[in-house]
């Protein structure tokens, strides 16, 4: 059972990394979004 | 263009959970080591996944070293960035598998050790590209990603070597494997090639953006009126 | 001017001002020097086991009194502008950063032959294999760490957080060379295997970094 836990702790930190990266992506294109206002004005 | 993207981003979707149902469920349990074998589906198509994309930063450098385009400095860009976020989730589930089935966390192993040695390379390239004050730092990057991939065989010997001199545990499967696992393991890697080409194509738009909002800006500053 | 012509003249000219100063040489032998000492407290092993390590702990001892010489490798150069001097003139970039390097691997061969001795003293070290092997791999071992670090130099000159970028761009890429490096050096001790896989080893890194620098250099001395 307990080894059933690793199986788990591994595909969930990996779907955490990705969506770790995909926060990060989201984040730069709402400060790019923001440029963009800004330039537009 | 944008029909393309949503059309991969589903099917992306539709596979990864297709290849998900695969490794947990429908894939035969492995006799020695148990359920925890499944890991396995996830941390070797990642580091597939990973050493095809050190690949195309490769290539990409080079084009970019004999054209000076934007596009391939771009493409070396995003396949590092995507590479390493693949690579890390390598080191990571490697780890998670190695402990209950050796009881050590990690072990020197040819392939743990190869990638976490790729992936200290790729993580200095993107600090190099962060870190330049130069304006030709797709230049400067480009050149250190030769000398990166010139390395990979000279690491992957001298590991490989090390190893037949200090056996030690290896992570994996070791020999031949059942023909049922080996299609779990390619469809969950055709699931991974997808997401990979998914984050790459999403970061390369980005990158386009970002650059054309720099340049907006840079030519705004140079025509505005000096306070 | 042909190429070995520059290539002398900038060494012979490195050199020349490094001994008139000494102000870098003085410093940088008293850190090798503190190097060896911090390490014989941090490390104390019995004979038979400091045989075992002391390849890995030379190394590393020998790489920080690199890393030292090797971020002020562009320093004079970056301070009289004499690099963008070179940008400009028709001259090749090649014989400059093989001089450079050559300059390099000199003045930590150097380093090197002083810190060794007080190695051997403090961990009572005696060499159980091919003694002679020594020289090579000291040689191929040393060019490896200052081929790559002259280069890597040059771009870190074009970086914030200059002398910590160096380091970052060296060391990842110099595994294999330490692992060989590290590993023939305790075969050499111990006896207990050969070294020739290792110096083989050294013998590729070394044709490839030096082709590929000399490649590249031109591009990287390009880029302002």
């Amino acid at each position: 059972m307990n080894s059933l836990h690793y199986l788990y702790a591994a595909y969930i930190a990996t779907w955490a990394i990705h969506g770790g990266y995909l926060v990060i992506l989201v984040r730069k294109y709402s400060k790019i979004q923001r440029e963009m206002k800004k330039l537009g004005k | 263009m944008k029909r393309g993207f949503t059309i991969l981003a589903i099917v992306t979707g539709l596979l990864l959970s297709f290849a998900l149902y695969e490794a947990l469920i429908a894939a035969p349990t492995e006799r020695t080591m148990g359920d925890v074998q499944r890991i396995f589906y996830y941390h070797v198509p990642s580091a597939w996944t990973a050493f095809l994309l050190f690949l195309i930063n490769f290539v990409a450098s080079v084009v970019y070293l004999i054209r000076r385009d934007s596009k391939s400095d771009i493409i070396a860009l995003v396949s590092a960035e995507v590479g390493v976020v693949f690579c890390t989730v390598v080191l990571v589930t490697g780890p998670i598998w190695a402990r209950p089935v050796w009881g050590i966390w990690w072990t020197w192993d040819l392939r743990l050790t190869l990638t976490l040695v790729l992936w200290l390379i790729y993580v200095s390239y993107l600090v190099l590209r962060r870190f330049s004050t130069s304006s030709q730092t797709a230049k400067l990057a480009a050149v250190l990603a030769v000398f990166g991939a010139l390395d990979v065989p000279l690491v992957y010997f001298s590991i490989w070597f090390f190893r037949t001199q200090h056996p030690s545990p290896v992570i994996g499967n070791g020999g031949s494997l059942d023909p049922r696992m080996a299609q779990v393991l390619l469809i969950n890697w055709a699931a991974f090639l997808c997401l990979a080409w998914l984050m790459s194509w999403t970061r390369f738009r980005l990158e386009v953006l970002k650059r054309e909002v720099e340049e907006a800006q840079s030519l705004q500053s140079l025509l505005e009126p000096s306070r | 001017m042909s190429f070995l012509t520059i290539t002398r003249a900038t060494l012979a000219k490195d050199i020349r001002l490094e001994w008139r100063s000494k102000d870098a040489i003085n410093a940088m032998l008293f850190f090798s020097l503190l190097v060896v000492v911090i390490f014989s407290f941090a490390f104390d092993p019995t004979a038979e086991e400091s045989r075992r390590i002391a390849g890995g702990l030379i190394w590393v001892a020998f790489l920080f009194a690199a890393i030292v010489a090797l971020n002020q490798t562009w320093a004079r150069e970056l301070r009289n502008q004499v690099l963008d001097a070179y940008r400009v003139s028709p001259a090749p970039a090649n014989p400059l950063f093989l001089a450079k390097a050559l300059g390099n691997f000199i003045f930590v061969i150097v380093l090197e032959a002083l810190m060794t001795p007080l190695f051997v003293m403090f961990y009572k070290l005696r060499v159980l294999g091919a003694a002679w092997q020594l020289l090579p791999i000291a040689a191929l071992g040393t060019w490896a760490l200052v081929v790559n670090g002259t280069f890597f130099a040059a771009i870190s000159i074009r970086t914030r957080a200059r002398e910590i970028m160096l380091p970052l761009l060296l060391f990842p890429l110099s595994i294999p060379a330490l692992l060989a490096m590290v590993n023939s050096t305790t075969a050499v001790l111990t006896g207990e295997e050969s070294a020739r896989f290792w110096i083989a080893l050294l013998v590729a890194y070394d044709v490839v970094f030096t082709t590929v620098g000399l490649l590249l250099f031109e591009t990287v001395l390009e880029a302002e």
